[in-house]
């Protein structure tokens, strides 16, 4: 929330239409993209309900599980996802590349990387506690499972853990990412409601966004988008059918009541089905911005490590150890502020947030030495000025170092600052000989933006202990894994 | 006090006074500067009834599956004399509780009348206290004064430890899983309990003992990670004990919200329903959505207003306290002048507005 943001809602709530607050799409878009929409029993901890999956806009798969208290019936529909997930996953590790690292070793990485769309952020949350119910459960033992249900609990736990990581497009929310990239002129918590912000985002012919929203939170006309269920839609529709089931006395009873069921609850997620297609249309009008890409394959990177531990078995702890800990938030940190400064520096809306606090200015260039020559230190060194002028509210301080927007490895020191003009001294970018290579040095009437923060991200390196030495502060070592025993073992109610 | 009462009657129309709970109490405290849910909460109307008359009726509801889970918990926690439940706080909390004596307070012989049950419920703390046993209270009846009305309140269980404190025992089926519950989730319950705590405070002070004899930690039941196991936890009130008894001393403050409305005014349903509501400020922000009835109608005025809090309160911050839309607008692309207080806001505007037409071209 800035001034601009506030600004924009404004706006959208005269205009009667979101206004777009990305010029770019932030967020890498998948080629074949696994939309996801579950529906979980209210009251439960992870009890889902039903789930509409499926890689394109005709291929809806419904998975239901008839009686959602029922243990039995509820692993058989972790099967079945696991079934249409675990070969879709598979199917990326198909096509890799040898790379090899700073250190001289060499490693693989897929091409391409899965990508799981839910409607909104309860969706990845749901996804993530099914992945805990079922990461522990045993393949051997008194009551053994397939083994895909806990590899399809790891492999969800990875992508709901991955989620957390700013910047990464394994597993977005929709409202999260339609959010990010247009202001709508209702509230962040109606924005929640992927059929209200469609409506302000691309309201139907001849309606405001208002109305259309309007429409969307009336729950018989535009059912939830989960993956909790409407009450009403529980008490009148869904218990009756579900005792049905209950009570029905032998198969043909039984197979009748779960089809009344299925058809119930596909009715239900049809319509949210609709619209993340709509809405993955939407994003994909949008050109993608520069770093997309780069971020993208760090997910890949992540990925194909991660496809090559699963194989060994050990499921993700339940809570992280002291190092892993650290080492996770800083990481997370770092991402988060290149994050930032990479969409800034990719988007000139986003960068107007920045310019309007003062945080970085845009000008034009009134004067430029490019043959400029240090001559004072041991060996000379090309050091172009430029001065540009701004009326963009920006207080330069003589002495500081700023980034040049479009040229991304080139900085300039403020030299002198005049009114509304200021000297920089530039460095970088230019070539390694006293002449700088041609266009990379600004001319008069070129327009330039500069800002006071860097979209590389800090690579240095983190002086964390290993995971025998851990402090005393921090708990000493943590204990090795061991897989429960049978009477330990986890239970689904 | 009794003429507040009165007038508070007489507000409240030929409709009977709904009973306060302790969620609805601490609901008071999500939003203290409404006086339109301060007047009506306090006059003991049934909001659902004025939103549907008003043609904005709640989306509430909750799902049977929820409640049954709910009921299913509670009653399996509190089952045989509260057996699971001494067990968790033997083995959990480690409280010392060797033999325990058990009273189930939810009948008085054939009487369940909510003041006989109170009286019982007084009777026999004081006999605890006197006796210094460990006891188990089920179904307790505690009584509050909420603006001259009671509200009689009934928490899950109330245990007392061996060294004389007495605990509020909360019971709640959402999952507590690898140590961690949806926050969310634990700040009503916390609020709940406050209430309850501050009610038996109440009642310690009524009967001659200290009110410290009350802890001021909870002892929140819930279900372990995906299982039915319950398990518990102490969950520090100090803060939501706080933020309630303040905002309980604020109520006392309705005589002046009073004022605002003409002397005949009343609730009860009618055509002046809606002027006389309208007549009363309300504070509307999305988070009403989830905690009073009227949102939905709040929703619609604050909405044709044109108020900024309607999209949220980190907006209206963001526009440095601007409260009308229009007046945004405005500042920003210079058709209105700001006075000395709104300078550096209408600065930041305009620069905003400028900037956004530049980049539109």
């Amino acid at each position: 929330m800035s001034v601009l943001s506030a600004l924009a809602k404004a706006e959208a709530v005269r205009a009667g239409r979101a206004q777009p607050t990305a010029a770019v799409r932030h967020l890498h878009l998948g080629e074949r993209p696994l939309v996801a929409v579950p529906l979980r029993l209210a009251g439960e901890a992870a009890a889902p309900l039903a789930i509409m999956i499926g890689t394109a806009r005709g291929d809806q798969n419904v998975l239901i599980v008839p009686q959602p208290r029922d243990r039995v019936l509820r692993l058989r529909f972790i099967e079945q996802l696991a079934d249409i997930v675990l070969p879709y996953l598979a199917s990326f590790l198909a096509e890799s590349e040898e790379l090899t690292s700073k250190a001289g070793e060499t490693y693989t990485r897929c091409l391409d990387a899965p990508q799981i769309w839910t409607p909104n952020e309860g969706g990845v949350n749901f996804l993530k506690l099914l992945g805990r119910s079922v990461r522990f459960h045993r393949t051997d033992g008194d009551n053994p499972v397939p083994v895909s249900i806990p590899l399809l609990g790891r492999w969800l736990t990875w992508f709901g853990d991955r989620a957390e990581h700013p910047g990464s497009a394994v597993l977005p929310a929709m409202t999260s990412a339609l959010s990010a990239h247009w202001a709508t002129g209702q509230s962040a918590l109606e924005d929640g409601n992927l059929a209200a912000l469609l409506g302000w985002i691309d309201p139907p012919p001849g309606r405001t966004g208002a109305e259309a929203a309007a429409i969307a939170e009336d729950p018989l006309q535009s059912p939830p988008a989960g993956p909790a269920t409407d009450p009403g839609f529980d008490n009148e529709e869904l218990a009756p059918l579900i005792a049905a089931y209950s009570a029905a006395v032998d198969e043909n009873a039984r197979a009748v009541a779960a089809e009344r069921l299925e058809r119930s609850r596909r009715g239900q997620l049809e319509p949210t089905w609709q619209l993340m297609w709509r809405a993955l249309d939407l994003l994909r009008a949008l050109p993608p911005g520069a770093s997309v890409e780069n971020r993208w394959t760090d997910d890949r990177g992540a990925f194909s490590y991660f496809a090559a531990e699963v194989a060994e078995g050990t499921p993700q702890a339940r809570r992280d150890p002291a190092v892993r800990a650290v080492r996770r938030l800083l990481e997370r940190e770092r991402a988060l502020e290149a994050l930032q400064a990479q969409c800034a520096f990719d988007d000139p809306l986003r960068m107007l947030e920045h310019r309007v606090t003062g945080a970085a200015f845009r000008g034009t260039v009134v004067h430029s030495e490019p043959d400029r020559v240090d001559r004072s230190g041991a060996r000379p060194k090309l050091r172009p000025h430029i001065h540009i002028r701004t009326t963009d509210p920006f207080l330069a301080v003589v002495g500081e170092e700023l980034t040049c927007v479009e040229r991304p490895k080139q900085s300039g020191v403020v030299v002198e600052i005049d009114g509304d003009r200021m000297v920089l001294e530039l460095s970088g970018g230019m070539g390694r000989k006293l002449v700088a290579e041609p266009g990379s040095v600004p001319t008069d009437g070129e327009a330039l933006g500069f800002a006071r923060f860097s979209p590389s991200p800090f690579n240095g390196l983190l002086n964390l202990p290993a995971r025998e030495d851990t402090p005393w502060t921090h708990g000493g070592p943590p204990p090795e894994w061991v897989p429960p025993t049978d009477d330990e073992g986890e239970e689904l109610q | 006090m009794s003429t507040l009462a009165a007038q508070l009657d007489q507000l409240r129309g030929a409709a009977p006074a709904t009973r306060h709970n302790a969620r609805t109490i601490a609901a008071l405290t999500a939003n203290p500067g409404c006086a339109r849910r301060a007047l009506l909460d306090a006059a003991a109307v049934d909001k659902t009834v004025i939103a549907q008359s008003l043609g904005f009726p709640p989306q509430f509801g909750q799902s049977q599956f929820a409640i049954t889970r709910g009921n299913a918990f509670e009653s399996m926690v509190k089952a045989n004399g509260c057996a699971e439940l001494l067990a968790l706080l033997r083995d959990k909390l480690g409280l010392t509780i060797p033999e325990v004596a058990y009273h189930d307070l939810n009948s008085v012989g054939e009487n369940t009348g909510n003041a006989v049950r109170y009286q019982r419920t007084r009777q026999l703390l004081k006999s605890t206290i006197a006796a210094g046993d460990g006891t188990l209270f089920d179904h307790p009846m505690l009584r509050l004064d909420i603006a001259g009305a009671t509200a009689y309140l009934e928490p899950d269980v109330v245990a007392v430890q061996l060294d004389g404190k007495f605990h509020v025992v909360e019971i709640k089926a959402f999952p507590v899983i690898d140590g961690q519950a949806d926050p969310a989730q634990v700040a009503a319950a916390a609020r709940q309990s406050a209430v309850y705590v501050i009610a038996l405070r109440e009642l310690m002070t009524e009967i001659g003992e200290s009110p410290e004899l009350v802890s001021h930690n909870t002892i929140l039941v819930c279900a372990k990670d995906f299982t039915n196991r319950p398990t518990a936890a102490l969950v520090d009130l100090r803060k939501q004990l706080a933020v309630v008894s303040r905002q309980l001393t604020r109520l006392t403050a309705i005589p002046e919200l009073l004022e605002l409305l003409p002397p005949e005014a009343t609730f009860a349903l009618g055509e002046d329903l809606e002027k006389t509501i309208a007549a009363i400020p309300a504070r509307y922000a999305p988070e009403c959505m989830s905690s009073c009835e009227l949102a939905f109608a709040c929703r619609d005025e604050a909405r044709t207003c044109g108020s900024v809090d309607a999209l949220g309160r980190g907006v209206c911050d963001e526009v440095g306290g601007i409260e009308n839309l229009h007046t945004v607008l405005g500042l920003a692309d210079g058709t209105l002048q700001p006075g000395p207080e709104h300078a550096d806001i209408t600065a930041m505007l305009r620069t905003a507005h400028r900037l956004r037409l530049e980049i539109a071209g």
